[in-house]
C-alpha cells in the first residue's frame, strides 16, 4: 500500500531471453563461481561492484547498485518453479499465464486490470509499451493500449497531414457513434471505436503535457521507459505498464551482448526514476523485473545455455530494500540438469505485489496460494 | 456487362471462400459465372497453382528453419496467403488451423505447425475421417495433446477428449467412460525419438505405433464393444449424428456466418438450423467429403444472402489488404515483418492461445487491435505506390462525369463501391461525403491535379477502411 493518496501502480520490465543471474547478482566469494565460469564470463573479485559481504553486480550495471545502496532495490532469489522446460516460448508463457502444466489462456496482468477496473472505465487502465500485447496482459473483455510509440501513437497515423487527420478523426467519432443502437455486434464495434480514440486521446494529451530535464539515451528500452514516465506523469489513470527488452539469450558472445543490455537497461531505469522524482510522481510506483528463467551455472566456451533458477527485482521508495530469499547453491552436486535449483515460486513473488501493493487477493489471479518473499 | 448485384456476390464469394478479389478479377469472373467459379474454387483445375514452396525456400532458405521461433513459420504461412491462386485451399487450410488448434508455445518445432498446415492444404478439402486419422498420427498434435504419454498402464485422456469435444461430435454428446475408452484405444499412437538436433538442421518427428504401449483389450465406446483401435473409434464417431452436425456448424460459422463461441454450442442452437440439417445430410450421404458441402454451401441461398454477417479475422484484414493492394509477388522479404501483423490484431499463426483456437467473430475486435487493424489497412490503402492502389485510382478517374471532373458524392460512392464494394448505410454515407467536400469538387486534368486526385482518392480508401461496416466480411 502507498502511504499518500495516489493508487499503486506497477512497472513490469520483462527481460526477454533469460537474464544470466550469475553474472548479474554475482556470488564473488563463492569458488563455485571462478571454477565454473571462465575466460571472458568470469567477472573478476575486484571488478565487481560489491553490494554486501557476498554479492555483488556486473560492473556495468553500476546505476543499478546506486539504487541498491539507497535502499529502493529489493532482489529475490532463487526464483522459478519445478520442472522448467528451459524453453523459451513455454517457460515465458507460465510466467505469463501462471500455468506451468497446461496452456493457460489469461494473464496474470490482465487479471490484475480486471480486478483494479472491473467495469471497465478506463481504457488505459493497464498500457503495454510494444507492438501486440505479451500474453499476460490478455483476459478476454479486458482493453488494454498497446502502444508501440507513443510519438505516433493513434487511429490513422499514417495520415501525415495533421489537419486531414483531425477531420478524419471526427468523422471517426461521428460514425462510430452512429452505430449505437444498430444491432449487438455493431454497438459494441462503435463503443469500441469510441473507446480506442478516447484512450488514443488520453494518451497523446499526455506527451502533450510532458516536459522534463531527464535526457534519456536512445535505445529501446530508454524511449519505452520515458514514454511510461511521460504517461505516468500525465495523471491519467494508468495503474499497470508493461514493457520488455532483450534478447538476453546470450549462448554465444555473451560478454559484449550482456554488457550492453545491462549498461541501457541500467541507466534506463535510472532515468526513469530521476525522471518520476522531478516530477514527484515516484512515490506510489513499484517496478519489477523478472525474465523467464537464469542460464546455465557453466558457461559454454562463449556464452551461457538455459538455465532454471534466476532472480527478481523489485525497485521503488516503497520496497523494502535488501536482499530476499537464499542464493541457491552453486556446488555442482547440488544442481539440477546443471542449473540453480529455484526455491521461491514466480508465483509467490507476484502475490507479494498483487496483495501488498495492488492491494488485491492474488490467490485467484495465480491460481494458487504461494510463500510471498516480503519486500514490500 | 456486369451488373452491380453480380460484382457484389462475387466479391461476397470471394471474400468468404478466399481473401476478397480486385475488380479486375471481379469482373472476369462475374463474366465466368457465380456457378463455375464456385466449382473452381472447390475443385480447382490442375493448371492453377498454389503458392510456389519450392522458390520461396530458394530464396528466403532461413524460412525451413524450424525451432521455437515462430516467425518463419508464420512468414512462410503468410507467402502462401498472398500467393496461392487457390484460395479456398488455403482458406480451408485455416479453417483447420482453427478446429485442430495445435500452439507452437508448447510444439516449440515450428517446423512441425508448417508440416501440419500443409497437410490441411493437401488434405482439408477431402475425406474428413482421412483427415481425423492423419490429425491423430500428426507429431505435432500428438505432442501437443500428450499422446504421446499415453500408455497401456497410464493412460492420458487429452487426447481421447479433445477428439471428441473439439473435433468431431461436441460437448454432450459423450459421456465420460467414453473418453477413457477412447484414450485407451489411442494408447502407442506416439511419435518417435528424433535424431539429436546437429548445429546444421532439425530433425522431425515421426508418427510411431508402439504396440507394447497399446491397449490391445475390449473398450466399450458410444454403446459398441470390440478390441477398438484409434481407427475403430473414428469411424464409430462418424456413426454419429452429432458429429456431421458438429463438423458442419464449424464450416457455417466460419464460411456463412459468425455462431455464438463454441463452448456454448451445447446450449445455443444454430442460428441457421435448416441449414445444418441440409449440409450435414450431404456431409454424411457422400461419405464425409468436404468438397460437396462446400459446394453446396456456396451455391446456397443461405450463404448468399449472408452478406457482411462475419467480423473479419485478423488474417481477413491483412491477407486481404495485400492481395488487394498488390506489390508482394513471390518470395519478398518484407513478409517477415508482415507475419507478425495478425499477431497484433489477435491472431498469431501456429500459436492459437489455446486447444480451443481462438474466439472469432466480434470477440475479434478490443480497443487495441481495432486501433491496428484501421491502421494497417489505411496505411496500405493510402499508399498511392502501391500497384492495386493505383488500379482503384484509375478505375475512379475512368467514371468522371463531366470527363475530368467529379463531386465529392460521386468519389465516395466510387471509392465505396470499388473499395470491396461496401454497403454503407446514409448516416456513414453522409460522413464520408462530408469529409470529401471539405477539398470541395475533384478534376484531374493536368498531371499536377492527378497526383492531388490520387492523394484524395487515397485518404478516402482510409476513411472507408476505418469505417464500422468495413470490419465485416
Amino acid at each position: 500500500m502507498t502511504s499518500t493518496d495516489k493508487p499503486p501502480v506497477l512497472v513490469v520490465l520483462q527481460l526477454t531471453g533469460g537474464n544470466d543471474y550469475l553474472n548479474s547478482v554475482i556470488p564473488y566469494t563463492d569458488s563455485n563461481y571462478y571454477d565454473s565460469r571462465r575466460g571472458l564470463l568470469q567477472i573478476s573479485e575486484d571488478s565487481v561492484l560489491q553490494l554486501d559481504d557476498e554479492l555483488g553486480m556486473h560492473p556495468v550495471m553500476g546505476p543499478m547498485k546506486e539504487i541498491y545502496d539507497q535502499g529502493d532495490m529489493a532482489i529475490i532469489h532463487g526464483v522459478g518453479y519445478e520442472n522448467s522446460p528451459r524453453s523459451h516460448f513455454r517457460s515465458m508463457d507460465i510466467w505469463h499465464t501462471c500455468e506451468p502444466d497446461k496452456v493457460g489462456t489469461e494473464g496474470w496482468v490482465g487479471r490484475a486490470i480486471r480486478d483494479l477496473d472491473p467495469s471497465g472505465d478506463n481504457p488505459v487502465t493497464g498500457v503495454n509499451i510494444g507492438q501486440g500485447l505479451p500474453r499476460a496482459m490478455i483476459v478476454p473483455g479486458v482493453s488494454v493500449a498497446s502502444v508501440a510509440d507513443l510519438s505516433t501513437y493513434g487511429l490513422l497515423t499514417s495520415i501525415e497531414q495533421e489537419e486531414l487527420r483531425t477531420t478524419m478523426l471526427q468523422r471517426f467519432t461521428n460514425m462510430y457513434g452512429q452505430a449505437i443502437g444498430t444491432g449487438p455486434v455493431k454497438e459494441y464495434l462503435g463503443q469500441t471505436g469510441l473507446d480506442a480514440l478516447k484512450g488514443a486521446d488520453i494518451l497523446k494529451g499526455g506527451l502533450g503535457r510532458y516536459s522534463s530535464s531527464v535526457e534519456y539515451a536512445s535505445d529501446a528500452i530508454a524511449k519505452a521507459l520515458r514514454d511510461v514516465a511521460v504517461i505516468h506523469t500525465a495523471d491519467v489513470g494508468t495503474r499497470i505498464f508493461y514493457t520488455a527488452h532483450g534478447s538476453f539469450d546470450t549462448h554465444a558472445s555473451q560478454a559484449p551482448a550482456f554488457d550492453k543490455l545491462w549498461t541501457e537497461v541500467s541507466q534506463a531505469i535510472a532515468d526513469f526514476w530521476d525522471d518520476l522524482r522531478e516530477h514527484d510522481a515516484d512515490d506510489n510506483v513499484i517496478m519489477f523485473l523478472f525474465s523467464e528463467f537464469g542460464r546455465r551455472v557453466r558457461d559454454n566456451g562463449s556464452g551461457t545455455d538455459h538455465g532454471a533458477a534466476g532472480a527478481c527485482f523489485a525497485i521503488g521508495p516503497r520496497v523494502k530494500g535488501g536482499m530476499h530469499g537464499i542464493y541457491p547453491e552453486t556446488r555442482p552436486e547440488a544442481l539440477e540438469q546443471g542449473d540453480l535449483v529455484p526455491n521461491q515460486d514466480f508465483r509467490g513473488v507476484y502475490s507479494t505485489i498483487l496483495e501488498d501493493w495492488l492491494d488485491l487477493d492474488p490467490v485467484s489471479i495465480v491460481n494458487g496460494q504461494f510463500e510471498q518473499p516480503k519486500f514490500v | 456487362m456486369a451488373s452491380k448485384e453480380d460484382i457484389a456476390l462475387m466479391a461476397h464469394l470471394m471474400r468468404r471462400a478466399g481473401f476478397g478479389a480486385s475488380r479486375d478479377e471481379l469482373e472476369i469472373l462475374v463474366d465466368q459465372g457465380y456457378e463455375k467459379t464456385v466449382e473452381r474454387l472447390v475443385d480447382p483445375p490442375e493448371d492453377v497453382l498454389g503458392a510456389d514452396q519450392d522458390m520461396l525456400y530458394r530464396y528466403m532458405p532461413s524460412l525451413e528453419t524450424g525451432g521455437p521461433n515462430p516467425v518463419p513459420g508464420a512468414t512462410n504461412w503468410l507467402y502462401h496467403l498472398v500467393n496461392t491462386q487457390r484460395p479456398l485451399e488455403e482458406k480451408t487450410a485455416l479453417f483447420w488451423h482453427h478446429v485442430f488448434a495445435t500452439g507452437n508455445s508448447k510444439v516449440d518445432n515450428d517446423n512441425h505447425l508448417t508440416a501440419q498446415v500443409q497437410m490441411f492444404r493437401d488434405h482439408g478439402m477431402g475425406s474428413y475421417r482421412e483427415l481425423l486419422v492423419r490429425v491423430a498420427q500428426n507429431p505435432a498434435m500428438i505432442f501437443w495433446l500428450d499422446n504421446n504419454e499415453n500408455h497401456k498402464r497410464a493412460p492420458n485422456e487429452n487426447w481421447g477428449r479433445e477428439l471428441l469435444e473439439l473435433f468431431s461430435l461436441g460437448v454432450g454428446n459423450y459421456t465420460e467412460q467414453d473418453v477413457l475408452e477412447c484414450a485407451r484405444a489411442f494408447t502407442g499412437w506416439t511419435i518417435g525419438a528424433k535424431i539429436p538436433r546437429s548445429p546444421w538442421h532439425r530433425f522431425s518427428w515421426h508418427y510411431e505405433f508402439r504396440p507394447e504401449e497399446h491397449d490391445f483389450s475390449e473398450k466399450t465406446f458410444l454403446g459398441q464393444t470390440g478390441n477398438f483401435d484409434g481407427e475403430d473409434i473414428i469411424d464409430i464417431i462418424l456413426q454419429q449424428p452429432a458429429c456431421s452436425r458438429f463438423v458442419v456448424r464449424h464450416l457455417y460459422n466460419f464460411f456463412v456466418a459468425d455462431e455464438p463461441q463454441v463452448p456454448a454450442w451445447s446450449i445455443e442452437p444454430p442460428r441457421n438450423p435448416e441449414a445444418i440439417e441440409l449440409l450435414s445430410k450431404i456431409f454424411v450421404d457422400s461419405g464425409y467429403e468436404i468438397k460437396p458441402v462446400l459446394r453446396t454451401l456456396f451455391n446456397s441461398d443461405f450463404f448468399k444472402e449472408a452478406m457482411y454477417q462475419k467480423v473479419k479475422s485478423p488474417v481477413d484484414v491483412v491477407v486481404g489488404t495485400l492481395r488487394l493492394t498488390g506489390d508482394l509477388d513471390g518470395p519478398d522479404p518484407r513478409l517477415v515483418k508482415l507475419s507478425q501483423e495478425p499477431s497484433y490484431m489477435g491472431l498469431a499463426l501456429h500459436d492459437p492461445p489455446s486447444v480451443e483456437g481462438w474466439h472469432t467473430g466480434q470477440e475479434w475486435i478490443n480497443s487495441g487491435s481495432l486501433v491496428k487493424r484501421v491502421n494497417f489497412v489505411a496505411d496500405r490503402v493510402s499508399n498511392v505506390d502501391l500497384p492495386g492502389v493505383q488500379s482503384i485510382i484509375k478505375r475512379v478517374a475512368s467514371n468522371g462525369t463531366n470527363g475530368a471532373q467529379m463531386t465529392p458524392e460521386a468519389l465516395v460512392d466510387r471509392c465505396v463501391d470499388l473499395i470491396g464494394p461496401l454497403e454503407v448505410p446514409e448516416q456513414t454515407r453522409r460522413e464520408l461525403i462530408a469529409q470529401a467536400d471539405d477539398d470541395g469538387p475533384v478534376s484531374w486534368s493536368t498531371d499536377e491535379e492527378y497526383a492531388n486526385f490520387s492523394r484524395r482518392v487515397g485518404d478516402m480508401l482510409a476513411l472507408i477502411g476505418a469505417t464500422v461496416e468495413y470490419q465485416f466480411a
